[in-house]
């Protein structure tokens, strides 16, 4: 599921709303699980359905345009809110693989790049193109660090060097710290 | 110390994250930073316990561990349920997988049985286990209630979490530091509730992104800890990765004697080390904002987030853009209204924004001798168990018993609303939580967020009220 070296090409599905907060990514009441599989179909759970689990056909992940989309474009400041990883596993559950915004809160951006979910931050006037053109073939390529969108786009986007060094070698996190082990216990001997 | 050579003023921040680096920072890595303390739920543990099982990795240090249990336990008072309440399915089996890890890999863990249990921000300050100059980590978003010690205490992903388990370390960027100036004092009904109200409101729900407040000036001198916490607790609602006071005679006073504190001579010399945790005059930062907290009035939301405040005496503003519409829709209020006398389904004060001994004695203060509005459901948890047996030892659970409120064991509650705790849907609740988020008290659920002294004169009034009148009154008849 990792970002990897390929270059992401899909249609962008767009949620043009501001501030959008991990309650409604995935509401607190599907976190009692001790997995992380399946968690696709809690994604914006109460956007998607009606309470007596219909789908709200005026949304837009419920309607065909969506379809096969991996890219979504949220309005500003995207995942504000809890620490829940359950955003991102739900996000990846559900089919996608990247989320652009003009600011991505903190913990979600670093729980997603762990997951290999693209979250990308991007120009206000990118994100103005982005939001005014949905379903706007976008290509993301994390090698090159560069966006294209339709005719119109085409830029550089930052993105945390050692995540996208990890991504695209396929480096687990977990390894290089457990690697550093002996500065770990040096630290830890220097402190006592 | 050993940069005690390195000159040039310093950020609070800066002396702590300096302290805790293992490995540095350089283009290409993170620093490696270690953590002192990590503060473990059921909520976001069980996939991380679940990779290192896989790998067959240990808990690295189980003794700078403490776990609890308070997100999807029920809190109904024992008398409805028995002597222990009890679970439906998942739940149930979230907090076993906790006890199970816990007892696995040797955590300490103050379980559903334990009197020392509670909401994990409430539990770590009460235990004395958060303290000055610490690194603190949780794999929830709120552990920036910490940093009202002088600890860098931020929330971390369940990824993270497994990291810390394995190697009690981080990958890490410095954050930024964005010192919040707060000059006067808080008038008589104001809290820091209100004041947290008011720097979101100032900053947005994403202003502080990427950023490490540090509270300072006049007004947050004169806080108490609680106090403290609660101003913390609500940074990551402007977006910021971290709050911090620095420690002061206040700090030491709180936890001079609790279980986890140093003792005798180490008590004496890390009081003398904690007392050079302060930024140095001249240190930089990277932005500042300044308030006045004179000038503030009790805080109540009106919207979808925390941001989206306004004075109790105030109106919802006028002219808002489409997310203001949005919000307005979903509340469904309407622009130019007066919050105060909007009528009110239910009140919830608890969380660990409010939830300690200080907001139970006000919430108590307003709602003595008075009775809550009639139909109006008035729901008070406690923050841990062992607030629940002060207040009791207080006679605080009698005030509420008596005005009609209920009166809960200890733990997340109406905060999130995973536990069996909800509001019905498009009721209206004034919430001493931090979140007022569509749906986070239950699906349609309206949430307006206020201190315990607004949220107890709501739950008199019915409607979102003023608590100051309550208070001069009370004194005057004092
Ligand atoms: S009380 Fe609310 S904010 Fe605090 S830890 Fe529990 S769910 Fe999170």
């Amino acid at each position: 599921m990792s970002a990897g070296r390929e270059i992401i090409r899909s249609r962008t599905v767009v949620l043009p709303v501001e501030n959008i907060d991990t309650d409604q990514i995935i509401p607190a009441r599907f976190l009692t699980t001790t997995e992380r599989a399946g968690l696709g179909r809690c994604l914006f759970h109460d956007w998607r359905f009606h309470a007596d689990g219909r789908p709200r056909s005026d949304f837009i992940l419920n309607q065909p345009a969506a379809d096969g989309c991996d890219v979504l474009v949220a309005g500003r400041n995207f995942a504000c809110g809890s620490s829940r990883e359950h955003a991102p596993w739900a996000l990846l559950d559900y089919g996608f693989r990247a989320v652009i915004s003009t600011e991505i809160a903190d913990i979600f951006r670093s729980n997603a790049l762990r997951n290999g979910l693209l979250a990308l931050e991007v120009t206000d006037e990118v994100h103005d193109w982005l939001i005014a053109h949905p379903g706007a073939p976008v290509s993301i390529d994390l090698e090159s660090c560069r966006l294209r969108a339709g005719d119109a786009v085409d830029t550089t986007f930052e993105i945390e060097s050692f995540a996208r060094y990890c991504l695209l070698n396929g480096v687990d996190p977990l390894g290089y710290l457990l690697s550093r082990l002996p500065d770990i216990e040096c630290y830890e001997a220097g402190r006592a | 110390m050993s940069e005690a050579r390195d000159i040039g003023p310093r950020t609070l921040l800066e002396k702590i994250w300096r302290r805790h680096v293992v490995v540095p920072e350089t283009a290409d890595t993170p620093a490696v930073l270690y953590v002192d303390l990590h503060l473990v739920h059921e909520v976001t543990s069980p996939q991380a316990f679940s990779v290192l099982r896989r790998r067959g990795l240990p808990v690295r240090r189980p003794d700078r561990t403490l776990a609890t249990v308070d997100h999807s336990i029920p809190t109904s008072p024992a008398r409805w349920q028995g002597d222990r309440p009890t679970m439906d399915g998942e739940a149930r089996v979230q907090v076993d997988t906790l006890g199970d890890n816990c007892a696995h890999f040797d955590i300490p863990l103050l379980g559903i049985g334990s009197r020392r249990r509670g909401i994990v921000h409430v539990i770590g300050p009460e235990q004395g286990a958060s303290q000055p100059g610490m690194t603190i980590v949780c794999g929830d978003s709120h552990t920036t209630t910490h940093g009202a010690f002088g600890a860098l205490a931020f929330g971390i992903g369940t990824t993270e979490v497994g990291h810390v388990l394995a190697t009690q370390c981080l990958l890490q960027r410095r954050p930024r530091a964005l010192a919040v100036n707060v000059s006067g004092s808080l008038a008589a009904g104001v809290t820091a509730k209100d004041l947290a109200l008011a720097v979101i409101g100032r900053l947005g729900v994403g202003g502080g992104t990427g950023h490490v407040i540090e509270y300072r000036g006049a007004a947050i001198r004169a806080l108490s800890m609680d106090e403290r916490m609660t101003l913390c607790n609500m940074s990551i609602e402007a977006g910021a990765r971290a709050g911090m006071v620095a420690p002061d005679d206040t700090t030491f006073e709180y936890l001079d004697g609790r279980p986890m504190s140093p003792k005798a001579a180490a008590w004496e010399r890390a009081v003398r080390d904690w007392r050079t945790l302060c930024s140095d005059p001249g240190a930089r930062f990277d932005r500042e904002i300044e308030i006045d907290a004179s000038t503030l009035e009790p805080q109540v939301t009106w919207g979808t987030d925390p941001g989206m405040v306004v004075a109790v005496g105030g109106r919802i503003p006028a002219d808002g853009g489409a997310r203001q519409r949005e919000a307005l829709s979903y509340m469904d209020l309407d622009a130019g209204q007066a919050i105060g006398g909007q009528p009110v389904d239910m009140v919830f004060i608890g969380s660990c924004t409010n939830a300690r001994l200080s907001d139970l004695r006000q919430a108590a203060s307003v709602l003595r001798g008075r009775k809550v509005a009639p139909g109006l459901r008035a729901v008070i948890v406690p923050g841990s168990q062992q607030v629940k047996a002060q207040a009791e030892a207080e006679g605080l659970h009698r005030v509420f018993l008596e005005a009609g409120a209920e009166w809960h064991e200890s733990g997340c509650s109406l905060c999130i609303a995973m536990n069996g705790d909800r509001a019905a849907p498009g009721q209206y609740v004034v919430s001493t939580s931090n979140r007022n988020f569509e749906g986070r008290q239950g699906p349609g659920a309206r949430t307006l967020l206020a201190s315990p002294l607004t949220a107890a004169a709501s739950a008199i009034a019915g409607a979102v009220a003023d608590p100051r009148p309550l208070l001069e009154r009370a004194r005057r008849i004092a």
